[in-house]
């Protein structure tokens, strides 16, 4: 509370100096007629005055929210016997200081307070008290001291303009690597999290393993649940299905690209290109639910006409599901390719008699080619990574096979299965997914940049 | 002689090219519209973007063994005349062609004929060069495979010597067949896109401003060229250099909104042309 009353106190500080900076620019110049002698517009020394008042107090505020917190416990660890804290793990000092805290606002604490747990509260409770007022006086006192400081620093050739402009740079550099980081925050976690996996299991048997079975013993005495963390059958699993949506994807959504972008009247390009679009715009959720109790059933009924078993969660369901779900993506990007080639190449093409499919297959297939393949690799990268629909049209047993009418199971799926429930965090278990989920990234990244390549290098050719 | 100079002066001075336009007083094309020995007889050609008339009641002949070069400012139909003769204009949904072109005395705009022989008879090269994204080889093998010329791989070899060679390039590419034609400077190009067309030997070369896209000493060799390919083609230039048009036309046509104005002899048209817009664009009054 006192934090949001502060932050308004300075905002206002900020639109005050920003009437004061303008108002002294102004002055100066020698009244609103002499606003040609000034090197910037008024506003700029407003906002040059402003950003002065509002920009330190407001990191001195930032960085006293996160420490205060830590200073305050790190004293009251210090502040108590030390017979009392030098037996206790890290874990139990937290329960303790928790208790503390909690004693000192009036919550609940575990158990009775002892004299020092209450003596500790009340040093908390004070610690508290003068750290409030401290940052208030702080804090106002920097956007005081900042204020004037470019008050006095304003005059008629003062270049107010320049540093609000270099402000505003630092503002957005600020802006865009909270981005980069807080991505590099997640693969670094990821990283480390699975290096922890691979201290349990070695990454030999992880990655060349053909067993997967991630069941940990929780008593010694249980039977046959050792684990196995071989990630070879989760691979196949997830190669296989991308494969077969790859299969009708591709051929779908290529021809589909040509027909529309070469072939197809503007009339009907106006309509059908949405309405193909509306596909990539249905929840993968519901894509999920149609595989599962739609096409699964079906897959199954016609393999037993046909005299075939076939599993009712096979790989050829998940996988011709995701297909169609992948198909606007293929199209969509084809589509961008095959229009990006340039239609001088088709006069050309046709000033030498042509047909327009021997134009299509022997002129602009062959000039779109690295892009289309760019917008493959970017289809089966997100095939790879699809989960929803594999959570519940694939199954769950690791099954090692390339026979697309069994079960089979994906990295993904294993992922979703490995974190849901009731977890410890620190088992190989729950650490197991971890080290899929960077197998996965690695995967997919490497698709993604290879792709990305493809196509920008392709762009250049035409632009 | 004077003073009709001055007349001719005073009457020219203060035309602008929108004076033709709204109420139009065009009264027939002046000058002789017939080639002496013609390979194709364009008669009433009008052509209509949707509602845009674009060109109207157009007629003209392309001779054999001669350049027949066709100037006027700009969206005046020179290029939409060119792109009739091999029907291009059937690659743009929203154009409509009426009248009657005939090459060699076959009608070109009848619905019935099959374009793909048709553009192989009368080749076109662009304004901008658009080699395929293929092997200097490929490029000129592209048409020949299409329509089968060749039997087997020496006679397409020779093909694609020969073609080069009438396109003045061999001697520049002969070492470098199979890098891409897009690698090649803009002069050479352009010269890999006649190539390109002579190896279906056609029988008329249409260009729509081969040149516009090129250095002058680039420009140079494709003049020469062009004088050359005339001992074996008739070709169709549309040019906005009224030199290039002196210097590699035996005769030109002068459009001016859709209509053709005039038609002469090279010489005639420059020096002394009979309509007054004529005279203004080809003394840079407007244009």
């Amino acid at each position: 509370m006192s934090q949001t009353l502060l932050l308004v106190v300075i905002l206002a500080a900020m639109a005050l100096a920003f009437q004061l900076g303008r108002g002294r620019a102004i002055r100066t110049a020698g009244g609103p007629t002499g606003i040609k002698h000034l090197h910037s517009l008024p506003a700029y020394y407003g906002w040059y005055v402003a950003i002065w008042a509002g920009l330190p107090a407001l990191l001195l505020l930032l960085a006293w929210i996160g420490l205060e917190e830590r200073v305050i416990t790190a004293l009251l660890v210090q502040g108590l016997p030390a017979e009392m804290t030098q037996d206790l793990s890290e874990g139990r000092v937290g329960l303790l200081v928790n208790d503390i805290k909690n004693l000192a606002t009036g919550g609940i604490t575990s158990g009775d307070a002892t004299p020092v747990v209450q003596a500790a509260a009340e040093r908390y409770r004070r610690w508290t008290g003068i750290a409030d007022a401290a940052r208030w006086v702080l804090v106002l006192a920097v956007a005081l001291a900042g204020l004037s400081v470019a008050w006095w620093r304003l005059a008629p050739d003062f270049r107010a303009r320049n540093r609000v402009e270099s402000t505003v740079l630092g503002i957005l550099v600020l802006f865009s690597s909270i981005a980069i980081l807080t991505t590099l925050g997640i693969v670094l976690s990821v990283l480390f999290e699975s290096l922890r996996f691979f201290q349990r299991v070695p990454w030999t048997e992880f990655l060349f393993g053909t067993e997967w079975s991630p069941q940990i013993a929780l008593r010694a005495d249980q039977v046959g649940a050792t684990g196995a963390f071989g990630a070879v059958p989760l691979f196949t699993g997830t190669l296989l299905i991308s494969a077969i949506a790859m299969l009708i994807a591709v051929p779908i959504g290529l021809l589909s690209a040509v027909y529309l972008s070469e072939y197809a009247s503007r009339r009907l390009r106006a309509w059908s290109k949405p309405t193909l679009e509306v596909l990539a715009g249905i929840p993968t959720v519901v894509y999920g639910f149609f595989a599962a109790l739609t096409v699964a059933p079906f897959m199954r009924e016609l393999g037993e006409s046909m005299g075939l078993d076939v599993a009712s969660e096979s790989a050829l369901a998940a996988g011709a599901v995701m297909g169609i779900m992948i198909i606007p993506f293929v199209s969509s990007l084809s589509d961008d390719v095959i229009n990006a080639v340039p239609q001088s190449l088709r006069d050309g093409s046709y000033a030498l008699g042509a047909t327009q499919s021997e134009t299509i297959r022997r002129v602009i297939l062959p000039a779109a080619l690295p892009g289309i393949v760019g917008g493959v690799l970017l289809a089966i990268s997100r095939a790879i990574g699809e989960t929803m629909i594999v959570v519940m049209a694939a199954g769950l047993a690791a099954n090692l096979t390339a026979n697309p009418l069994e079960s089979v199971t994906t990295v993904t799926v294993q992922i979703v299965t490995l974190l849901t429930g009731d977890q410890e965090f620190d088992s190989a278990k729950t650490l197991a997914a971890f080290a899929l989920g960077l197998t996965l990234f690695a995967v997919t990244l490497t698709l993604n940049v290879i792709a990305l390549h493809i196509v920008r290098k392709y762009r250049e050719q035409y632009e | 002689m004077n003073t009709t100079a001055e007349a001719i002066e005073t009457s020219t001075a203060n035309l602008k090219a929108s004076d033709f336009d709204g109420d139009r007083t065009f009264e027939g094309t002046l000058g002789d519209i017939t080639a002496a020995e013609a390979r194709m007889e364009c008669r009433q050609v009008n052509v209509w973007y949707d509602d845009n008339h674009a060109i109207r009641e157009v007629s003209l002949d392309i001779g054999k063994h001669e350049v027949v070069s066709m100037i006027g400012p700009s969206g005046c139909g020179k290029s939409t005349f060119l792109r009739c003769l091999n029907r291009m204009n059937d690659t743009i949904p929203a154009a409509k062609v009426t009248g009657s072109i005939k090459l060699d005395g076959r009608e070109v705009l009848d619905r019935g004929i099959d374009v793909v022989p048709l553009r192989a008879q009368v080749g076109m090269v662009f304004q901008k060069p658009n080699p395929f994204p293929k092997s200097v080889y490929e490029n000129i093998a592209y048409g020949p495979r299409i329509h089968g010329l060749t039997n087997h791989r020496e006679e397409l070899d020779e093909l694609v010597e020969t073609s080069l060679k009438r396109a003045g390039l061999w001697e520049e590419v002969k070492d470098r067949l199979e890098q891409p034609g897009t690698g090649l400077s803009g002069g050479q190009q352009q010269r890999l896109c006649i190539a390109r067309t002579i190896a279906v030997s056609p029988e008329v070369i249409l260009m729509d401003e081969p040149c516009s896209a090129l250095d002058p000493i680039a420009t140079a060799v494709i003049e020469e060229l062009i004088a050359e390919l005339r001992q074996e083609y008739s070709i169709a230039i549309v040019t906005h250099s009224m030199q290039q048009a002196a210097r590699v036309s035996q005769r030109t046509a002068y459009f001016h909104l859709g209509d053709l104005l005039e038609v002469g002899a090279t010489g005639q048209i420059f020096e002394d042309p009979q309509h007054n817009l004529t005279r203004a664009y080809v003394t840079g009054r407007f244009g």
